[in-house]
This record gives structure tokens, sequence and C-alpha cells, in this order.
């Protein structure tokens, strides 16, 4: 009963091009049916996501942990609430960054719990970046 | 089932079958002179109602699947093909999502019989262990089930519970990954809920006759929880338990037909009318009415693992009950101490499903923690101690002396409270739509509202009228064919009349023979052609927002009626929450918005929308649309006309259900009737 040759195949690696993707505004691609927020953070959204003490979390990650270094800019989460699996909703919530419209979960800009019944961050799905203005996912 | 029969057929084919397969003698002697303790209340009719339903899901379901597609892209759309298309399409359907509902309400009531008869008690532990094993698959099936639809809330319902496997540690991941079939819930899962949801029921059935053997091994408990000991005690099962449970099925069917009939949308969903998208998360995620105490239960624990599995341990905690509680009265009738905490462990029970239907958030939280360690506590230490402190009354020698000094008040009190208690639970969903805080849309006086509601067909015309030449620029009506304008119950058209209409719209057809799409003249068959291809060039020509498909948009619809508006709707049979919402937007825009309103750029205020802030612009003004029946051509009038329309659209067949469901009823109400009287005859000498 698990995955049948087409649904893996399917599930291949994507690319997503960057480059219209401008600074404060996101875009959500579907990678295995798993919906995967692309953030394009401004300045204020990264030195908030820094300046927390990660000690003070419910899930301690720090931010350069959670994006790939030089690329600072770009947030890549998988949009999946880890309470019970509902989408959240870009730039809503008091965090800059996300919130769950079924329990109230809270993430912040760089996509950790804050607040709410979810007990961990939002998951960082494998990527990495093909070019500076292109990244492949899975 | 109880030992050897001494059955003869008299006829000598029968008598050649009996030798060689002694089924007769089995059906006889478990089913017509098998002895049943003759002081059973209408508390025990509720496992031949139970069995009935079984039959009726099984044989609803079946047919069901004759017509049902279970593919991602075409499940929702066959299900409501089967509603419009299918003779009768729209009461099978009807008696199957209902008939699950009154399944659960029938089980709910069994089970809480044994709990206060004690029936579970030695000897009857194994009786009891196979229904908590039927109960159990029950609650898998009926999940399943209510996956098929393929509707928002089915969608993401099977999201949210295939997830509470992930929270198992080290095999999570891969058991939810076995259940999708994939990486996310898509086709396959659907496919393999629809192969488990027609095999479990038969699993179930094989069950039952588990159970019942069971029961006819260990002998029916009765209300006093003392064993019959002499012929006195007992009567043979035919007839007077088969006239007693056919009575009441007979009631139950009362019941069961005004849902069918006149409420069928009450215990469902309005989500569930949206066809499923993977994009986009419903506000209020609710299960199923007949899950949410356990729902509760999952939610008011702040770890996930935790909160699983408590949620399953308070189902498999009903397995231990036999040993849980030790006291040798079986009745709670003998019980003064252990009846009060049954009825406070009923309404703790009912609490826990109104709180599985609210948002999780302050006091809500609070008190779905306190009721959960008072659902556990009564299992833990309110039974095993009672077991030791209490004193029971002292119980009658034997079932002819109890029915001598018989006073027959507490079955009544407890009917009351009993259905009231129900009522409220039933409700509770709604419930969950109140705290939406927009203004609540005002009642209208609908023609087709009410048991004998009908549509008007001048309203019908009119609201046609308004959609093609208003609403049709941005929505589609996907989901109706020109055919259905000249049918019964509907806006009353003649068959050429139809075929005029659709000749005056193009349709796209091919590929030609040259391998070329073309547009020809509509015909009576082809469906409303949609304004837009697809769903992304509609967003992109609405500033970022899809207009919605009217075919289902007043039954996908609606608002919270909050406490105790809802319980009064299933008395008044009001179901109109839907037309009152569209009807109140359509008139709710104002150029004046209130202060403390912000409203974004490309959107417009609306009194009624929820969040206020709509793109749709104000679609209707007064003179728009001429009317040449002399209708008075104002927004009100178009909204009220288009609203009727769009009721129609979204149920073509209302007029036949009402129509049907009032000769049920008053077949339903004589055979009761009927049933009553035969009963007493047959019980005469009984008593």
């Amino acid at each position: 009963m698990n995955p049948d040759a087409s649904t893996i195949a399917a599930g291949a690696p994507i690319e997503v091009d960057l480059s219209p993707v401008a600074e404060g505004q996101d875009i959500k691609v579907f990678w295995r049916g798993k919906p995967i927020y692309i953030s394009h953070r401004t300045k204020k959204q990264i030195d908030e996501a820094r300046a927390v003490n990660v000690a003070s979390l419910p899930d301690p990650e720090t931010d350069e942990a959670r994006v790939k270094s030089g690329h600072e800019q770009w947030l890549v989460v998988i949009g999946i609430c880890t309470h019970l699996g509902c989408i959240p909703i870009a730039h809503e919530g008091n965090y800059d960054g996300f919130f769950c419209p079924c329990h109230g979960s809270q993430y912040d800009s760089s996509g950790r719990i804050r607040q709410g019944p979810a007990p961990a961050n939002l998951p960082v799905p494998p990527y990495q970046f093909v070019s500076d203005t292109k990244i492949q996912i899975g | 089932m109880s030992g050897p029969s001494d059955y003869q057929p008299s006829n000598p084919a029968l008598q050649w079958l009996e030798r060689r397969l002694p089924i007769l003698g089995l059906m006889h002697s478990s089913f017509v002179v098998y002895p049943t303790p003759r002081n059973l209340n209408y508390w025990w009719t509720f496992g031949a109602i139970l069995s009935f339903m079984l039959g009726m899901q099984i044989l609803t379901g079946v047919i069901l699947a004759m017509h049902y597609t279970p593919h991602a892209d075409l499940a929702f759309k066959s299900v409501e093909l089967i509603v419009r298309d299918v003779n009768y399409g729209w009461l099978l359907r009807n008696m199957h999502a209902c008939g699950a509902s009154m399944f659960f309400f029938a089980v709910y009531v069994h089970m809480l019989r044994g709990l206060y008869y004690g029936s579970y008690k030695e000897p009857r532990e194994v009786l009891w262990i196979l229904g908590v094993i039927i109960y159990l698959l029950m609650m898998a099936t009926g999940f399943m089930g209510y996956v098929l639809p393929w509707g928002q809330m089915s969608f993401w319902g099977a999201t949210v519970i295939t997830n509470l496997f992930s929270a198992i540690p080290y095999f999570g991941e891969s058991i939810v990954t076995l259940l999708w079939g994939g990486y996310s819930v898509g086709n396959p899962t659907l496919n393999r809920f629809f192969s488990l949801h027609y095999l479990l029921p038969f699993l179930i059935a094989g069950v039952v006759v588990l159970h019942v053997w069971a029961l006819h091994v260990a002998g029916q408990n009765n209300p006093d929880g003392v064993e019959p000991k002499t012929e006195k005690d007992t009567v043979p099962f035919t007839p007077h338990a088969t006239i007693k449970d056919g009575f009441g099925v007979a009631c139950f069917l009362l019941l069961y037909a005004w849902f069918i009939f006149y409420m069928p949308n009450y215990l469902g969903d309005a989500d569930n009318y949206i066809p499923a998208n993977p994009g986009v998360t419903p506000p209020h995620i609710v299960p199923e009415w007949y899950y949410l105490p356990f729902y509760a239960i999952l939610r008011s624990i702040p770890n996930k693992l935790a909160g699983v599995i408590g949620m399953f341990s308070a189902i498999i905690i009903l397995c231990f009950l036999p040993w849980l509680d030790a006291a040798k009265t079986r009745s709670s009738k003998y019980r003064p101490l252990a009846k009060q905490f049954f009825w406070i462990f009923v309404v703790v029970c009912i609490l826990l499903g109104y709180l599985g239907a609210q948002p999780p958030e302050g006091i809500y939280v609070i008190a779905g923690r306190v009721l959960t360690v008072c659902y556990f506590a009564y299992f833990l230490i309110v039974l095993p101690l009672l077991a030791r402190i209490e004193r029971p009354r002292p119980v009658p020698n034997s079932i002819s002396e109890a029915i001598l000094a018989k006073g027959g008040k507490a079955v009544a009190s407890v009917a009351v409270m009993l259905v009231a208690a129900g009522a409220l639970f039933l409700g509770s969903m709604q419930d969950a739509r109140a705290s939406e805080g927009s203004d609540k849309p005002p009642g209208n006086k609908w023609s087709f509202s009410g048991p004998f509601g009908k549509y008007d067909r001048g309203a019908l015309q009119r609201g046609l009228k308004v959609y093609k030449e208003v609403c049709a620029s941005c929505h589609g009506l996907s989901y109706i064919a020109f055919r259905n304008l000249a049918e019964a119950g509907g806006p009353g058209y003649s068959v050429a009349q139809a075929a005029a209409f659709a000749s005056e719209y193009k349709v796209k057809d091919g590929p030609n023979d040259a391998g070329d799409m073309f547009e020809r003249p509509g015909r009576p068959a082809d469906y409303f052609p949609s304004p837009f291809p697809n769903e992304q060039a509609a967003r992109a020509a609405n500033g970022g927002a899809a207009p919605p498909d009217l075919s289902l948009i007043t039954k996908a619809r609606s608002y919270g009626r909050g406490f105790p508006w809802f319980i009064f709707d299933f008395f008044t049979q009001y179901q109109e929450q839907g037309p009152d919402y569209v009807s109140a937007v359509l008139q709710g825009f104002d150029d004046h918005v209130p202060e403390g309103v912000t409203i974004p750029e490309g959107s417009y205020y609306n009194k009624y929308f929820p969040g206020h802030a709509i793109k749709m612009p104000k679609p209707l003004s007064d003179g728009q649309v001429t009317y040449d029946d002399g209708s008075p051509t104002t927004v009100a009038q178009y909204a009220k006309d288009v609203t009727t329309f769009l009721m129609w659209t979204a149920e073509p067949h209302m007029e036949a259900r009402k129509r049907l469901g009032f000769q049920v009823f008053v077949f339903l109400i004589l055979f009761a009737g009927l049933m009553y009287f035969t009963k007493k005859k047959v019980w005469a000498d009984s008593h």
C-alpha cells in the first residue's frame, strides 16, 4: 500500500525560478501535493527572526539554520501546520510570518512556532540553489 | 444458537434440507422460541433498530456504489449526479448520509443502556467487548464514508485524522504514508478509503453475528439485572419480542424520515458542498457530530502524542469496564449512587461533544480539560470506588416478582432527558460556525420553506433571467443542464422552450473529422457553459478571487445559528441559512464604510460577507433587468428571485422530496399505530 511508481515519479524534484518574486512577496508552489511557501523576506523580517532569543522558543532553532547562507532573504518552508495539517496563511498573525486559521497557531518570519497548539516549526523541505535566482526543491 | 433444536419442519422438502443443514432449526431456536426476559423495556429494542440500520446502510450503500466514481477529479461531481440524475438518487443519498447519523445515535443509546443496566457484567464480558469492536469498526467506516463525497470537509477531515497517526513515535510517518498512498491526501487515498468503506460494513455484519451468538449463549440482561429462573420469567422471542422490536423500529423510522425528507443537511456541514481544494483550508474543521466528544478529548491535551493516546484510550477503556466495575448488583435501578453518577457521565459526554464543535480557545480549553478528567475519572475512580462503598438496595428474587412491584415513572423522565440531551448534542455542530462574528443575515419568507414548500415558478423564471443577464458574466452554473429547465419541480418551461433557450448558447464540441474543436448551438443535454475555461483564468480576470460556481452556492454557504436556535430549527424545519445568506450578501453592499473597518484596494464593503471585504463589486442595481410580468425591478426583488433560482439549482428535487416525505409520514404513523395495538394484544397476557 506504499505509493506506486507513478506517484513517486510525480514527486521528483522541481525547479522554481525566483526572479519574479519581489521583496516582501511570497509564492506558493505545490510539490508532492504539499504547498511550499517561498518568501522573499524584507530586511525587517530577517532582523526580527534573528533578534529572538532562541532558547525562549517552543522548538528552538536559529534562523541561520533554516535558510541557506548567502541567500538569507529566501525562506522556503512546507506550508502545513505541524498541529493537524491545515495550511497557514502567509503575512498574517502577530509575528510577521504565518497564521493557521484552524486552531490559531502563529509562526514567525522564519516559520518557527511562536504561539498556539502546534508542537514544531514549519519544516524546511530539502532544497538547494541551482543559481542565484533558481532553486531546486527535492 | 442456544443448543440443539427439536424443531421439525412439516414440509418434506424442508425436512430433507433440515437433515443436511439444520439452518431452520437454528433460526427457530434463535429467533422464535428463544426465551427473552419478560421485563425488558423499550431501551432493549435498540438492538433490533441497529440491525435494521446496518441492513439499510449496506443496501443503500451498494446501490450508491453502482453510481459513484472514486476518483479525486470526479467523485464530487458523481455524487451530485447521483442526487440530480439517478432515479430517486436524492433519496438514496439522504438515506445513506442521515442513516450514518441515525446508526450512531442508536448505538450510543444502546451502549448507554448497557452501561446503566450493567449488561457488561459476568457472564457477558465477551458480548460487551464484541460490541466495543463493532463500535470501533463503525467509527472507521463512518470516517471513510465521509471522505467519499470529496468536499472540503471530507478532504480536510481526512487530512486532520490521518495526521493523528503521525504522532506515533518512529513509525508514525510511515503509517501516514501507507494511509495516503502518496505524499499527501489525494487520489490514492480516496481509492483505498472507498475500498475499505465497502469492506468494513461486512466485517461489522460478521462481528454482529458473533455479538448475537454471545448474547444467545449468555442470555439477555434485563432492567432488574436478575437472571431468569423459571419459565414464568420469560416469554418466547416470537411473537413478543419481534412485535415489540417492530414497534420500536417504526418509531425510530419516524425520526429517521424527519431527517431524510425534511432536514437532510441539518447534520452535515455546508463546506462539504464545496469541492475539495488542497490549497484552501476551511476556517473550522469539525468532524461529524458522533466523533465530537473524542475530538474534544484530543484537543484538550496540549501534547500531540498524549492527545492521540487520550482519544483512543477513551474508547479502549470501555473494553475493561467489566473489570473496573466490580459491583455485584447489575442494574443501576438498585444502585442509588451509581445511578446519579451515570447521569453525570451522560452530561459530561454531551458537554464534551459541545466543546468538540467549539474553537479551541480561552474558556473552552479549560472546560475541555476538566471534562476530560471527569470522563476518565468515571471509569478509573468512580466505578471501582462505588463497588466498595455503595450499599445497593435489595434486588428482587425473580423477574416475575419485579414485575409485580413495578413502577413506571423512571422511563418517562429518562426519555425526556435523553431527547433534550440528544437535541442539544446533535445541533452543537451548527454552533461551531456561530463565532464568525459578522452580522447575521435577516430571515426571509421563502416559498420553498417548511414541510409543504414549493418553488415559486415566476420567481424561478425571473431568477434565471437575472442569472443570465448579470451573474453569468462571471459565475458558472456547471451542474445545470438546459434540459433541467423543463423538468418537473423546476421553472416550468416546456421541452421546446428549454431547447430554444439552449440554442441561444454556443457550446464547444469536437474534435471533428479534421481533428479541430468547433462551436455549435447548445442542445438540451448540454450544461450551462462556464464563463472562464479554468479556475486560474477566473482568478486572474477577477483580481485574485475566483468567482465560485453558483450551482450549489445556497447549500455551500451558511452562517451560525447559535444556541438555542439550532434546537428550534430542528423542530421548525428551518434550513434556509444558505438562501438567507446569499440574498443578504446581494443586498449588503454599502458605499459608506463604517468606522473601524478597512477595505483593501480592489475590494468592496459588504455588511454580511465574513470579514466585510468582498472582491465582487455591487452586482445589482434598480432597473437593471427588465421583467415582463410586472414584478418590481428593484434590487430586493432581484435578490429574492435569483436566490430562489439558485436554491432550485442546488436542490432540483426538493418538491419531490417534500411530497414523498408527507406520504411516508402518513404511512409510518399508521404503521406505528397498528404495530402498537398488535403489540398490546400480543402482550396482553404477559404483563
